[in-house]
């Protein structure tokens, strides 16, 4: 059989079977594992986005946190009945159009995808000039900046009281439809030319250049492109949780996803769902440490900011003894699953 | 406004002024060696802030003495993650020990929420430096003088050291061509020790210096204070001592008088900084002192 | 010869600070010649080739190509317009294979969007495989076929050479630039350059200008030659008068003799 013709058939069968798994899931599993398996999903195209931006195309960007706070607050803005709003905003009148805007859910996440790119793209422009570390500490700026005006912006926003009581919508299959689509578009980009481009400005920007490439066209197409995917990530993150305020996104909300595209492998798309998956789970199961549990009849208080310290310190030891993470810039893919079973049999 | 007020506030901006100046040394003398944002930079200062709080209450030393020890435990520290993590990265791509250095940051202040607990302690304050006292219409702290003062002392130590001594010499060939200066014979970890010993003791000085100001310590304390000193850095031209330092005059000068007289922005004056970094970095990335580099084709 | 060059300098100037890196430069290179640029270390050839493909925009003087004024053009847009270049220390996608990077040289020609292969419109995939196709075809001729699928940085030494070469084929160049072919090359393999060099000029219909210190390549692949010296022009002509030229002699080494070279 034709491999290509195989490898497709094996991706509607891997969908399959997700789709049944999850469908199962949705009915069999309680509210907690559903939850981490919601939060796998956003957390997976969290850390795609951010691999588009720095491990393909070698921009250290620290901004995700702010593009995740415009998707979720524009999604969120999106799907509160105008009552709702009327209702929560206490500090100050909300403002026309965010008064009456009442859409449904999958248009509130197209739109803070697309918002996110936007700011973006505003962002873009003035930064994507500067390499390496400035462009690191210039993004993270703009994140504060988005930070601070959602906090000021409290006819829009209210505040920092923050959204309450988002109507859920993202349920798993919802969740994993948009990872779907995010892993689909980012594959199909990526195995294309253009993501040849791409990899090739992250490899030597000057050299590119000198091969035709308009590496700042280039740049802030798959900057764009990234704060779009985060602000779908952040979208659904909000929807999630059903409540969303300033204080979330801080630079903290950045260090997780970037620990998770470091820890999967920058370059790496299989690299990052599998460290979505292990790092949403570790993160997850390490609240125990958090809470007071007992231990053989003692009765052991509960460590708060335990789990922040085991997390940065495995973030420490990949960048110190595996810098590439668990894939490095490999993929697993059919062909290497097969080859792989092949020189077994044979072996 | 008034001109007392304005006499009063041109004082408080050139004290958190010259604390910025202050962090913004170490960040740029590390910048300057290794091409490194130093992201634990901040957290030194928390650290130093801590270290007289415990010295003082639990060690019930005198508070002279809990500043010396908490400088040398700071600059301690500050040696000891160049060490661990940064050391281990000098090979490796900058982005890499940048991370490390988010990392180290991280892991500083949650240790510090896990053995300090999140809560924000008091500070004890010397009485000498908090009775005011009136010139003219003009009320003035003691540390409203001292910090600035203070700062203009170290500073100028500090660049003697670098100027005139052999470590200095030393130094400023390393932040020149790191290979070179190795193979010439200087013993590069070590100055590069001394430089982060120097930067981290010069933090938590001001670190000291932030909590008698604003008298209350927290895990997360370092977080702005290491941002906007960054800032400072860069707007005075990485690499510069004199540069760190007038940045962080400009910036203090900025924040206070913006809002002073502009208090409708005083919501967005965290925002400040940042939207000064973009100008920087927009207009002139080599920032006020800076020295042009540029990639060899 | 043509009349009218394919690249030509007019009295190029190229500061850096106080110090002059090329001096009221005038060249030319004509159509379809072999053109070697030379002179000692730090004479400013590199320097030329920079201003050539848009690193860097003169004080004074103009950069012609095919008549039109390319000065100070984004080093992307000269590619475009037709020069290629490759660099003295190998500059390739190192992560990438071999096939990407020339990929990649293809992309200046492609005229799909970046957003056709997502919707897998037939236009794009179709020109995808062109290029691909293309791209093989060139790894063929150029011998590197067996490397296809290794990554960049993991050939010998003169395979990337050569596939750096390939890569700046793939942008379909008129104007060939080639900074250093033979550095790190033993004898044989300058001798094989000298063939490859021939062959690529008469296959891929090329103008080549290039900068080499190997005088024996330079001498026997060069139609015409400029001399270089503390950024000033201090000769041009054929091999045989440069090489008796006294000014060159004295220029290198004080007076290394040239025809024990050739």
């Amino acid at each position: 059989m034709n491999s290509v013709i195989r490898n497709r058939l094996l991706n509607v069968l891997l969908i399959a079977v997700l789709g049944l798994f999850l469908y199962w899931a949705e009915h069999n599993l309680d509210g907690y594992k559903i939850q981490i398996l919601n939060l796998i999903a956003v957390n997976a195209i969290l850390a795609l986005s951010l691999n588009l931006i720095y491990g393909f195309t070698g921009m250290f960007s620290l901004g995700h946190a702010g593009f995740m706070a415009i998707g979720a607050y524009v999604s969120a803005l999106c799907v509160l009945s105008p009552d709702q709003k009327e209702m929560m905003w206490i500090l100050e009148e909300v403002v026309w159009p965010v008064s009456v805007i009442h859409t449904p859910f999958w248009f509130s996440v197209l739109a803070g995808g697309i918002l996110a790119a936007l700011f973006g793209l505003i962002i873009a422009l003035p930064v994507l000039r500067l390499g390496g570390d400035y462009l690191g500490i210039a993004t993270l700026g703009f994140a504060e900046i988005i930070r601070v005006l959602i906090v000021n912006a409290t006819p829009i926003t209210n505040g920092s009281l923050g959204i309450k009581g988002i109507p859920m919508h993202s349920t798993l299959l919802v969740n994993y439809a948009w990872l779907l689509v995010t892993l689909y578009c980012l594959i199909r980009l990526l195995n294309s030319n253009v993501g040849n481009v791409f990899k090739a400005i992250r490899d030597d920007e000057i050299a590119a250049r000198v091969m035709g490439v308009n590496v700042f066209g280039y740049k802030v197409l798959s900057f764009c492109i990234g704060a779009f995917f985060a602000g779908i990530g952040g979208a659904l993150m909000g929807n999630l949780l059903t409540t969303i305020d300033p204080k979330m996104f801080t630079f903290l909300l950045t260090f997780n996803v970037l620990m998770i595209v470091v820890a999967g492998g920058l370059g790496s798309i299989t690299g990052s769902l599998l460290s979505s998956a292990i790092i949403t789970v570790l993160l997850e199961s390490l609240r125990a440490v958090e809470d007071p549990f007992s231990l053989a009849g003692f009765d052991v208080p509960g460590i708060p900011g335990m789990r922040m310290v085991v997390f940065s310190l495995v973030l420490l030891c990949i960048i110190l003894y595996r810098r590439e993470g668990l894939m490095g810039m490999r993929e697993i893919t059919w062909n290497a699953l097969f080859r792989f079973i092949d020189r077994r049999k044979h072996a | 406004m008034s001109l007392d007020m304005f006499i009063q506030q041109f004082f408080n901006a050139i004290t958190l002024g010259s604390l910025y100046g202050l962090i913004a040394i170490g960040y740029t003398m590390v910048y300057g060696i290794l091409r490194l944002i130093n992201f634990a930079h901040g957290d030194i200062l928390m650290l130093g802030a801590y270290f007289v709080f415990f010295g003082t209450t639990t060690f019930c030393l005198p508070w002279g003495l809990a500043v010396v020890v908490a400088i040398l435990a700071a600059s301690a520290t500050g040696i000891l993650i160049d060490r661990i993590a940064y050391r281990p990265l000098r090979e490796a791509p900058r982005i890499s020990a940048l991370i490390s250095a988010i990392a180290v940051s991280f892991f500083i202040e949650s240790l510090s929420v896990v053995l300090f607990t999140g809560l924000p302690r008091p500070v004890y304050q010397p009485e000498w430096l908090t009775t005011a006292f009136q010139i003219g219409s003009i009320r003035l702290l003691p540390l409203t003088l001292l910090v600035p003062a203070i700062s203009f002392v170290l500073v100028m130590l500090l660049l003697w050291m670098v100027y005139h001594t052999k470590p200095g010499l030393a130094m400023r060939a390393i932040s020149k061509d790191i290979e070179t200066t190795r193979l010439l014979g200087v013993r590069v970890d070590r100055i590069i020790a001394l430089t982060f010993g120097i930067g981290s003791a010069l933090a938590a000085a001001s670190g000291i210096m932030w909590a008698l100001r604003y008298p209350q310590i927290n895990p997360y304390m370092g977080i702005f204070p290491g941002f906007k000193a960054f800032i400072a850095a860069v707007l005075g031209g990485i690499g510069s001592i004199q540069g760190a330092m007038l940045g962080g005059l400009i910036l203090g000068m900025l924040e206070i008088m913006a809002v002073a007289f502009l208090p409708s922005l005083s919501g967005f004056r965290d925002a400040f900084a940042f939207i000064v970094l973009l100008l920087v970095l927009f207009y002139k990335p080599t920032g006020i002192f800076g020295e042009h580099t540029e990639e060899k084709i | 010869m043509s009349t009218s060059p394919l690249l030509a300098l007019d009295s190029v100037t190229m500061r850096f600070g106080g110090v002059v890196a090329v001096d009221n430069l005038s060249l030319h290179v004509p159509a379809g010649s072999v053109t070697g640029l030379i002179g000692p270390n730090g004479a400013g050839k590199t320097t030329v080739f920079n201003v050539i493909t848009g690193f860097y925009t003169p004080q004074a003087g103009n950069v012609r190509f095919r008549g039109e004024t390319i000065t100070g053009r984004q080093p992307h847009l000269i590619c475009k317009a037709g020069i290629a270049r490759t660099f003295q220390n190998i500059r390739l996608f190192g992560n990438e294979t071999a096939l990407q990077n020339v990929m990649i040289g293809c992309h200046v020609r492609q005229k799909s969007a970046w957003w056709m292969p997502v919707l897998c419109l037939p236009q794009a995939a179709r020109e995808e495989r062109a290029i691909a196709e293309k791209s093989l075809e060139l790894l063929k001729r150029l011998d590197l076929m067996i490397y296809a699928g290794e990554k960049a940085s993991s050939l010998p030494y003169g395979a990337q050479r050569r596939l750096e070469i390939a890569r700046a084929l793939a942008t379909d160049p008129s104007l060939l630039v080639l900074d250093e072919p033979a550095a790190g090359m033993n004898p044989q393999e300058s001798q094989a350059l000298m063939h490859f060099i021939e062959r690529l000029r008469t296959e891929f219909n090329l103008t080549i200008l290039l900068i080499e210190h190997d005088m024996k390549v330079v001498m026997g692949v060069c139609d015409h030659i400029w001399v270089l010296e503390y950024g000033k022009l201090i000769a041009d002509g054929d091999a045989q008068a440069i090489r008796n030229n006294p000014k060159v002699i004295e220029a290198y080494l004080g007076g290394e003799d040239l025809n024990s070279h050739a």
